[in-house]
C-alpha cells in the first residue's frame, strides 16, 4: 500500500506543480456556475432578442425558468467537461513511456500493477472531486435561486454520467497500457465510445450499454425508476473491471 | 563470490541478432568495463540483466538468483543508471530519492539517512531546486544516487560519461571508484581512457559477442604478444638511411625518423648492438605498446 500511496502522492504533486490542478479546479467550478447562470439569464436574453424574433413573426412571451432549467444545462455541459478532463489526463502513462521515467521506478522495485492502480486511482479521485464540485456548485445556486425539491431524483440522475466517466477512465488506462502515444490512446477510447453509440441505435441493445447511463437526466423530467438503468450500470461496472484487469495484463508485458 | 552470471544469453530484434551466446561472470567489488561501439548490444544486455527485456535464450543470475522478465525480485539487488537518466522534473532531488526509497520499500529512518548520505556523496546536498533546471552532469550524479539507494550488490551504469565535459566525467569516475568498496560495478562505455582509469576487468563486445575479455593487464598483454612498435630518430639522414639498409623492414616516417612495426624484443637488442658497434648516437629510441584503442580497433576490424 505504501508504494501505491507514494505513487498517488507523486501524481498529485505533478498536477499541483505543473499547474494542471488549478486549471482543473477553475474549469469544474466554471462548469458548475455556468448552469444556474445560463438559466438565470435566459429570460433576460429572450427579452433582448424578442425584437429581432418579432421581425420573423415569432412572439416571445414570458419565459419561466426553474431548478429544472439549470439541471438540464448541467447535463448539457457534462460531456464537454468529461472531454476536457480526458484530454488533460490522456497522456498520464504515455508521457512516462516517452520520457523513460518509469524504468527507474520499476528497477527500484515498484510493482507494475500498483503503478497502473495508482494512475487509475488518481484519475478516479480527480473525476470524483471535479464532478462533486460541479454538482455542488449547481445544487447550491439552484437551491438559492429556486428550489431543488421541485425536481425529483437529483442525486440518482447525476450518478449516471459520473459512472460513465469512471468507465471512460478505465478505457483510457487500458489503451494506455496497450499503446505508447496519447493520440492512439484517445483514438482507441473514442473509437470504443463511437461503437457503443452505433450499437445504441439497435433498440434491443440500447438500455444495456454504458452510454444509456448518460440519459439518467430523463429521471428529472419524466420521472421513472432508477432500476431501469441497473442492467446498463452492471455492464458498465463489469466492463470497467475487465478494462483494469486487461490493463494490468498488458502493462506487465509492456517494454518500458 | 560471483555477483553476476550470464550463461549463453542471446537476444534478437526481428531478424537482427543483437546479443549472441554471451557468457560473463562478475566477481564482487570489481569495476567491469563493458566496451563496444554503438549498437554492439551493451544496453540490451543491461536491460536483460534488469529483467526489462526477455532473453531469447540463456540464463542470467544476479547474486545467485535467476532473473525473470517483468519481476522485481532481482532488480532490487541492482542499481541502474541509464545512459540518459530521466527524472520527474517537478521534484527536487531529495523528493525524488525519497520516492525511490519508498518504491524500494525502505523503512522511514533508514531511507532518510540514506538519502542525505547519497546527496552528500554526489554533491547535491545543497540543491533544493527542481530537477528540470539541472545540467546533464547534475542529472548523472542524481542518477548514481538513485541507483545506489537500496545498497545494491550490482551497479549497472550505461555510458555514464558519454555526454559530459571533462570535469563532469572526472566527478562521475571518482564516484564510481569510490563506490567500488560497497558494490560491484558494470560500466558500459566507448571511452577507453575511462576504462583504463577505473576498471579492474574489461570485455570488448562486438556484434553481440565478447571478442576479448580479461583484466586490463591481461588484455594489454594480448596486444604485447602481437609485437611492439619501435621508432628511432637519428641526428643525420645518412645514418638513418644506413640503418634502414641494415634493418630492411623499417619505414621512413620523416627524413631522420624510422618506424618498425610488429617487432619482437630480440630485434631491439640487435638494433642497440648495431648502434653501439657503429658508434651511432640517436636522438630518440622509443618502444610503444599497443593501446586499448589499438586493440579495440583491431577487434572491430577497423
Amino acid at each position: 500500500m505504501r508504494q501505491v500511496t507514494a505513487l498517488i502522492g507523486k501524481e498529485f504533486l505533478a498536477l499541483k506543480r505543473t499547474g494542471k490542478l488549478w486549471i482543473f479546479i477553475i474549469l469544474f467550478f466554471l462548469f458548475g456556475i455556468m448552469n444556474p447562470a445560463v438559466a438565470k439569464l435566459t429570460p433576460w436574453m429572450m427579452e433582448m432578442m424578442a425584437e429581432s424574433f418579432s421581425e420573423t413573426g415569432l412572439v416571445v412571451e414570458s419565459v419561466e425558468v426553474s431548478a429544472l432549467t439549470s439541471w438540464m444545462q448541467f447535463y448539457k455541459n457534462i460531456p464537454i467537461a468529461l472531454i476536457v478532463f480526458l484530454l488533460l489526463f490522456s497522456s498520464i502513462l504515455t508521457e512516462e513511456y516517452q520520457k523513460g521515467t518509469l524504468i527507474q521506478m520499476v528497477t527500484k522495485g515498484a510493482k507494475r500493477w500498483k503503478m497502473i492502480g495508482a494512475k487509475y486511482m488518481t484519475m478516479a479521485v480527480f473525476w470524483t472531486f471535479g464532478y462533486l464540485v460541479m454538482f455542488a456548485v449547481t445544487y447550491g445556486y439552484n437551491e438559492y435561486f429556486w428550489d431543488n425539491s421541485t425536481v425529483s431524483h437529483v442525486v440518482l440522475s447525476a450518478m449516471g454520467c459520473y459512472i460513465t466517466g469512471m468507465w471512460l477512465i478505465s478505457l483510457i488506462i487500458f489503451w494506455s497500457a496497450v499503446f505508447s502515444t496519447s493520440s492512439f490512446v484517445l483514438l482507441a477510447a473514442g473509437g470504443v465510445f463511437f461503437l457503443c453509440y452505433l450499437a445504441g441505435m439497435i433498440p434491443e441493445l440500447h438500455s444495456y450499454l454504458p452510454l444509456y447511463l448518460m440519459e439518467t437526466s430523463d429521471l428529472l423530467i419524466k420521472g421513472g425508476k432508477f432500476s431501469e438503468y441497473v442492467p446498463s450500470l452492471l455492464l458498465t461496472a463489469g466492463w470497467s473491471v475487465v478494462n483494469l484487469a486487461g490493463s494490468v495484463f498488458c502493462f506487465n508485458r509492456k517494454r518500458l | 563470490m560471483e555477483v553476476l552470471t550470464l550463461s549463453q544469453v542471446s537476444k534478437s530484434f526481428g531478424t537482427k541478432k543483437v546479443v549472441e551466446d554471451l557468457n560473463l561472470n562478475l566477481e564482487e567489488h570489481k569495476i567491469f568495463g563493458f566496451v563496444g561501439q554503438n549498437g554492439a548490444g551493451k544496453t540490451t544486455t543491461m536491460k536483460m540483466i534488469l529483467g526489462l527485456l526477455r532473453p531469447d535464450r540463456g540464463e542470467i543470475f544476479v547474486n545467485g538468483q535467476k532473473v525473470c522478465f517483468g519481476q522485481t525480485g532481482t532488480s532490487q539487488s541492482i542499481g541502474y543508471l541509464p545512459d540518459v537518466p530521466e527524472f520527474y522534473g517537478f521534484m527536487t532531488p531529495r523528493e525524488y530519492l525519497e520516492l525511490c526509497g519508498k518504491m524500494a520499500g525502505m523503512p522511514v529512518e533508514k531511507r532518510r539517512d540514506k538519502v542525505e548520505e547519497l546527496l552528500h556523496l554526489v554533491g547535491l546536498f545543497d540543491s533544493n531546486k527542481r530537477i528540470q533546471g539541472f545540467s546533464r552532469g547534475m542529472k548523472q550524479r542524481l542518477g548514481i544516487a538513485q541507483a545506489l539507494l537500496g545498497d545494491p550488490v550490482l551497479l549497472l551504469c550505461d555510458e555514464p560519461t558519454s555526454a559530459l565535459d571533462p570535469l563532469g566525467r572526472k566527478e562521475i569516475l571518482d564516484i564510481l571508484s569510490d563506490v567500488k568498496k560497497h558494490t560491484t560495478v558494470l560500466f558500459s562505455t566507448h571511452i577507453l581512457s575511462d576504462v583504463e582509469r577505473i576498471c579492474d576487468e574489461i570485455a570488448f563486445l562486438h556484434k553481440g559477442r565478447i571478442a576479448l575479455q580479461g583484466t586490463i593487464e591481461e588484455v594489454k598483454g594480448m596486444g604485447k604478444n602481437k609485437g611492439s612498435e619501435i621508432e628511432v630518430e637519428f641526428y643525420q639522414e645518412q645514418e638513418a638511411d644506413e640503418f634502414s639498409a641494415y634493418f630492411s623492414r623499417g619505414r621512413k616516417k620523416q627524413e631522420r625518423v624510422l618506424h618498425f612495426e610488429n617487432q619482437e624484443k630480440q630485434n631491439m637488442f640487435k638494433m642497440m648492438q648495431y648502434l653501439t658497434e657503429h658508434q651511432v648516437a640517436v636522438q630518440r629510441m622509443e618502444v610503444s605498446e599497443p593501446t586499448l584503442e589499438d586493440l579495440f580497433l583491431e577487434v572491430i576490424g577497423k
